[in-house]
């Protein structure tokens, strides 16, 4: 059976902050709400990005059951 | 159309000839390339490795996206996206890009644009090696300076 608990990534600089890579929470109403459970209330450093099942997306949108959420600081590839 | 991802060095030159010769020769009148290495130096301060963390799923799908986005703007015959990943040394190569058109106006703006977008919205991560420690790159810059 799929899991339907919101699996939580952090990456880069926002994964040594908050100590975590990967983890899972039971459920959020939102992106902003994900953070909170995932890092214990850890306060959002300046210029966080979420993606939600690998797109770009707001604080405020809405988290599924099942859905994928990560959080990292901007990007420097290239 | 390819993304490649690679955690080891390569050459940017022999990945883009590889690539051409599988095209139906003839098929393309212009190619255009972007090769991004690494420098030895950045804020005035020497770099002697960097670290290319990224999120591979999204990595994927974005870089996908991309180049779909380059093929509705612009009449392209091939594209090739390939970017590095891991430990990184100065003077390798971090990002290829190649653009195979008809025309040159299609190839060079299409290869601009992708490295334009790759640079800021593809979820990569560069941590650098200096001197005094290690410290994440926090922003990509204009291009310019």
């Amino acid at each position: 059976m799929m899991s339907m608990s919101i699996q939580v990534k952090f990456f880069a600089s926002l994964r040594e902050k908050t100590g975590v890579a990967e983890t899972t929470i039971d459920a959020a109403h939102t992106a902003a709400d994900a953070w909170d459970k995932s890092t214990g209330g850890i306060p959002q450093p300046n210029n966080v990005l979420v993606a939600i099942n690998l797109e770009y997306a707001s604080f405020d949108a809405p988290v599924k059951p099942g859905d994928e959420v990560a959080f990292f600081p901007p990007v420097t590839g290239g | 159309m390819t993304i490649q991802v690679f955690a080891d060095s390569f050459d940017a030159y022999q990945l883009l000839r590889d690539y051409q010769q599988q095209l139906s020769a003839g098929s393309y009148g212009a190619m255009a390339s972007f090769i991004g290495t690494m420098r030895d130096f950045n804020d005035n301060a020497s770099v002697s490795k960097m670290t290319l963390e990224h999120y591979p799923a999204m990595t994927e799908h974005y870089l996908d996206k991309l180049e779909q986005q380059a093929r509705d703007q612009w009449p392209l015959d091939a594209c090739l996206i390939v970017h590095r990943v891991g430990d990184i040394l100065p003077a390798d190569a971090i990002v290829v890009i190649g653009c195979w058109s008809a025309h040159r106006r299609a190839a060079l703006d299409a290869c601009a644009w992708l490295i334009e977008e790759l640079k800021f919205n593809a979820p990569f991560w560069k941590k650098e090696t200096r001197p005094d420690g290690e410290r994440w790159v926090e922003s990509n810059t204009n291009g310019v300076e």
